[in-house]
């Protein structure tokens, strides 16, 4: 799981700046804070959120829309449109450094050879008029300052190591010659191209096949295994997360409900939130049973309810909930969970 | 992407916001969307003056625009004639002002002339497809392939002394040369939409409930592809006009006895260094006129465009 | 992709074969008789109406005299006018001088358009944006030739910036600048708002996002990877426009007195001389004809996902 792996990352960058992870402690995001200003009203997307990534591990970010998950990675990646999006308060340390208060040109270098992301839809991703060979050497040319030939047969060994076939003559190829599980993988390949530390995945597999998006996240988790990345995987699918993840932490309006290991969250949910999730999953042996669902609708990001944001729609809620918002606190050792009410919920 | 949440944002808002059984169709939101914005009232404004102007010129002038004084032929603007007199002393105030109606006239036939030519060969090749549609396509290339302004001036070379003395078959010389050449652009325009339109599933639902294509076309896929023509005809009213004064001003698209903007123009030339005013004035309105639709369709537009909403 | 080309040179021929067909029967098969208004005010010499009778076979059925017509397109044969000059050869003359207007103008509407619209593309909102917006809005309501008359006369008269005319039979650079210019306009503010447009909307692409987050800068992200989706179907539009730019070249020869193929076809609409006019306008359509399949070619090396097979 994790290793605590203090060896310096070493590179032949382009860069001159080096980041080395402190006990294998590659992200850290605390207490972060990401705000929309717009005409109607400021919207609070991310509403103090923090978590830790470590080399070898891979972190599932599990919430449906609109619960900052996807807005999370973003703010990591620093791709952000600034405005409307403003970041008031928190930290994103890679390695120790304050990616938020470093210089503008620093934090780009460090897109591509440290942090990378993959996105959901490939097609609408890679770009339609350059053949897909040329995007990924790109990377190559652009870091590393590689000649045009060198950084495609470093784009061909790419897609040949994410099981393109015919790799050498498909490298002149456009997006729109491939499926759509080979675009993935292009992405993919552009994404560790240069041997980043952390990946990031933003539903990768939403628009794919149920047999794709095995093939996808098994590759995802070979290349993970072998550089000893961490891997942040984004979703909303229950059923991606149980194979790849170690750690879930679920997300609801902008705030981190509940972190935990995989199977802990699985057996027994710290939070009536990941309850709900859990229960509404359709199950083979519930036939003629109305399926379960959670009552209500997200909140307004504009108008988070008082207390708890998820007390409007909770079968448990008490007064209390209704006016502290609960912090997350650790449940369990290694468990967390923001519920006034987690050990009822754990024991449930 | 951030925009996609903000978006979100939206969807939560509307249900708290509005009323769950508020009518939420596309025409009352572009309604909504056009009343709000400034422009449609600029141009609307115009539109409605033009108008008047065609069906009412004395509304605005009592001066008879063929009442010709030559004494004070190439007078400047003054008390008695607020924007002078052209070469050969007709009041130039009353001829911009009887001259809206060949625009207007123009203007409007045109457009309903390929809207309903091109909008029924478009909805018949877009729905039927097929053989039809192969035809249709084809003799759409042909046409295309003749500039309307080239097409336009083959035509009335060719027919040069018809209909001459009479008002309105002048005007209808010109109206016809225009839709013939123009009816296979819409007819485009509507048979891509209509190609839409026609793989979505209320369309099938209807089919399979046993709709006559008639009423599949009339209920179903005419409300819901009519949005692009809507625009596009908005647009083109406009330069129906443009095109009129051009041929006109080329001089074979209006002559006597028919006023139009384009002659008077034409005529102004001439005199460009000494008497502009004659060159100033039916720029003006010709550019207003033209200048109102185009604007309204960009308005039509913006409030039919789902990405603005 | 040679095949390619060959398929779309032989899917011209029909509509070569249309366009002319169209022309034709404008001109031979329109209620009247042909050779009226041909030879200006007056009837045609008898000798005249004679050989233009056994010529165009005009008392054989239609396709015969579609036929005839159409062997003498082919060798390049346009006709001739009453006094018995050649139309080609007057052509001959005269397109160098159209030919270079049109190549001023396509640059200067390209480079400044493409210019425009990338500057208002990525600062939307702006102040420069909003003065863009509006002023192409007029330009494009206002006709070419109110621009060429209100061109003409403040540019020309008032601040004697241009010459007015053109004297000379060989028109220089210079002479040609703002009858190009007035020409382009038009063209100028589409292509503007097109450029604005496309980019806008590649800039808040999925792949802008990705080339972002692959770490390059922010020039590369915008000025490669989003420049070049957006201007692919600027070029085109600049191919395709070239038939308005066709019809605009009359006008603007006609105003600025440029002794090009505009101002023949001009010159034999005021003297009623048919047979020039619709050999010339012939010979245009076919140029636009090539023009657009080059540009359609172009299209298809550009866009990786147009087929070409």
């Amino acid at each position: 799981m994790t290793t605590q792996d203090t060896k310096p990352r070493s590179k032949t960058s382009g860069s001159e700046y080096t980041y080395t992870p402190e006990d294998g402690l590659l992200l850290e995001v605390e207490d972060l804070f990401v705000e929309f200003r717009t005409r109607d009203g400021v919207a609070t997307a991310i509403n103090g959120v923090s978590f830790n990534l470590h080399q070898g591990e891979s972190l599932a970010i599990l919430g449906e829309s609109g619960s900052g998950k996807s807005v999370t990675a973003q703010a990591i990646m620093g791709i952000l449109d600034m405005p409307p999006a403003v970041i008031p308060n928190g930290h994103i340390r890679y390695c120790g450094q304050d990616l938020l208060s470093m210089p503008d040109e620093q934090r780009r270098l460090t897109r591509g050879p440290e942090v990378s992301m993959i996105f959901q839809d490939a097609l609408s991703s890679l770009n339609p008029v350059f053949p897909v060979g040329w995007q990924i050497a790109e990377m190559f040319r652009t870091h590393r300052g590689m000649n045009k030939s060198d950084a495609l047969e470093q784009a061909i060994r790419l897609m040949e190591r994410v099981s393109i076939p015919a790799a050498r003559d498909r490298v002149k190829a456009y997006p729109h010659q491939f499926s759509g599980g080979m675009r993935q993988r292009i992405m993919i390949a552009m994404a560790i191209a240069l041997d980043p530390a952390v990946l990031i995945a933003d539903e990768p597999t939403t628009a794919l096949d149920v047999t794709v998006q095995a093939q996808i996240m098994a590759l995802l988790q070979e290349l993970q295994e072998e550089r000893q990345m961490g891997l942040i995987l984004i979703t909303h699918d229950l059923g991606v997360v149980a194979d790849v993840a170690d750690r879930i932490a679920v997300m609801y309006a902008g705030r981190l409900v509940e972190t935990a290991t995989v199977h802990e969250l699985y057996a027994a949910p710290a939070h009536p939130y990941t309850r709900g999730l859990l229960e509404s999953i359709p199950r083979l042996d519930q036939k003629g049973q109305t399926l379960a669902a959670i009552g209500g609708l997200p909140p307004n990001l504009m108008r988070i309810p008082e207390g708890c944001a998820f007390n409007p729609r909770c079968r448990m809620a008490q007064d209390v909930c209704r006016t502290d918002r609960p912090p997350l606190h650790e449940v369990v050792p290694g468990r967390f969970s923001a519920c006034h009410f987690a050990e009822e919920v754990i024991n449930a | 992407m951030t925009e996609a949440a903000i978006a979100e944002i939206s969807v939560t808002d509307n249900y708290e916001g509005g009323d769950v059984n508020e009518e939420r169709s596309l025409a009352s939101d572009a309604w909504r969307a056009m009343r709000r914005n400034p422009l449609f009232w600029v141009s609307a404004t115009m539109i409605t003056i033009f108008a008047l102007m065609a069906i009412w010129p004395s509304l605005f002038t009592s001066t008879n625009p063929t009442d010709a004084i030559l004494a004070q032929s190439r007078e400047r603007p003054n008390a008695n004639a607020w924007f002078g007199r052209d070469i050969q002393g007709y009041d130039i105030y009353a001829r911009c002002v009887y001259g809206a109606r060949a625009s207007i006239l123009v203007g409007v036939l045109c457009t309903l002339g390929t809207v309903l030519i091109g909008g029924i060969v478009g909805v018949m090749s877009g729905y039927q497809g097929g053989w039809l549609d192969s035809l249709m396509s084809r003799i759409g290339d042909v046409f295309f392939a003749i500039p309307l302004l080239l097409g336009a001036i083959i035509f009335l070379v060719s027919l040069p002394d018809f209909f001459n003395d009479n008002y309105f078959l002048v005007v209808l010389k010109v109206v016809l040369a225009l839709v013939i050449l123009g009816w296979p652009s819409l007819a485009r325009l509507m048979r891509s939409s209509v190609i839409q339109v026609k793989p979505n599933d209320y369309v099938q639902a209807a089919r399979a409930l046993g709709a006559s294509p008639n009423r599949i076309v009339r209920s179903h896929i005419l409300p819901n592809s009519l949005a692009p023509v809507i625009v596009v005809a908005t647009i083109n009213l406009g330069a129906y006009i443009a095109a009129e004064a051009t041929l006109s001003f080329l001089g074979i698209g209006l002559q006597y006895p028919a006023i139009s903007w384009g002659i008077d123009i034409s005529a102004a030339l001439v005199g460009l260094r000494t008497t502009p005013h004659m060159l100033f004035f039916p720029s003006v309105f010709l550019s207003m006129a033209v200048l109102a639709f185009i604007m309204l369709g960009d308005v039509v537009r913006d409030a039919l465009d789902p990405k603005n909403r | 992709m040679g095949t390619y080309i060959i398929r779309r040179l032989l899917q011209m021929i029909p509509v070569i074969l249309g366009a002319t067909f169209l022309i034709f029967a404008m001109v031979f098969a329109l209620p009247g008789d042909p050779l009226a208004g041909k030879c200006g005010e007056r009837p045609c010499p008898p000798q005249y109406a004679a050989a233009f009778r056994e010529k165009y076979n005009l008392n054989d059925p239609l396709p015969v005299q579609y036929g005839k017509y159409l062997g003498n397109l082919a060798k390049g044969d346009l006709g001739e006018t009453y006094n018995g000059i050649k139309v080609s050869e007057q052509l001959k003359l005269r397109y160098p001088i159209t030919a270079k207007l049109a190549v001023m103008a396509i640059l200067f509407e390209s480079i400044i358009g493409i210019f425009a619209g990338v500057l208002t593309g990525i600062r939307k909102g702006g102040f420069l944006d909003n003065l863009v917006l509006v002023s192409t809005l007029v330009v494009i309501s206002i006709p070419v030739f109110v621009i060429g008359g209100l061109a003409q006369y403040f540019l020309g008269v008032k601040l004697g910036l241009f010459p007015v005319t053109v004297t000379s039979t060989d028109p220089t650079v210079y002479e040609l600048a703002l009858p190009a210019m007035v020409l382009g306009s038009l063209s100028l503010a589409y292509v503007t708002r097109l450029t604005r447009t496309n980019l806008t909307e590649n800039l808040r692409a999925d792949y802008v996002r990705t080339a972002v987050s692959k770490g390059l800068t922010r020039r590369r992200a915008i000025g490669l990877h989003a420049m070049r989706n957006s201007l692919i179907p600027v070029v085109t539009f600049i191919g395709f426009d070239f038939g308005a730019l066709l019809g605009g070249a009359i006008v603007t020869e006609r105003i600025f007195n440029i002794p090009g193929i505009g101002g023949y076809i001009y010159n034999s609409i005021r003297s009623r001389d048919g047979a020039s006019v619709v050999g010339a306008v012939t010979v245009l359509v076919i140029v636009y004809l090539f023009v657009n399949l080059l540009v359609d070619l172009l299209y298809g090396l550009l866009d990786p996902r147009i087929s070409h097979d």
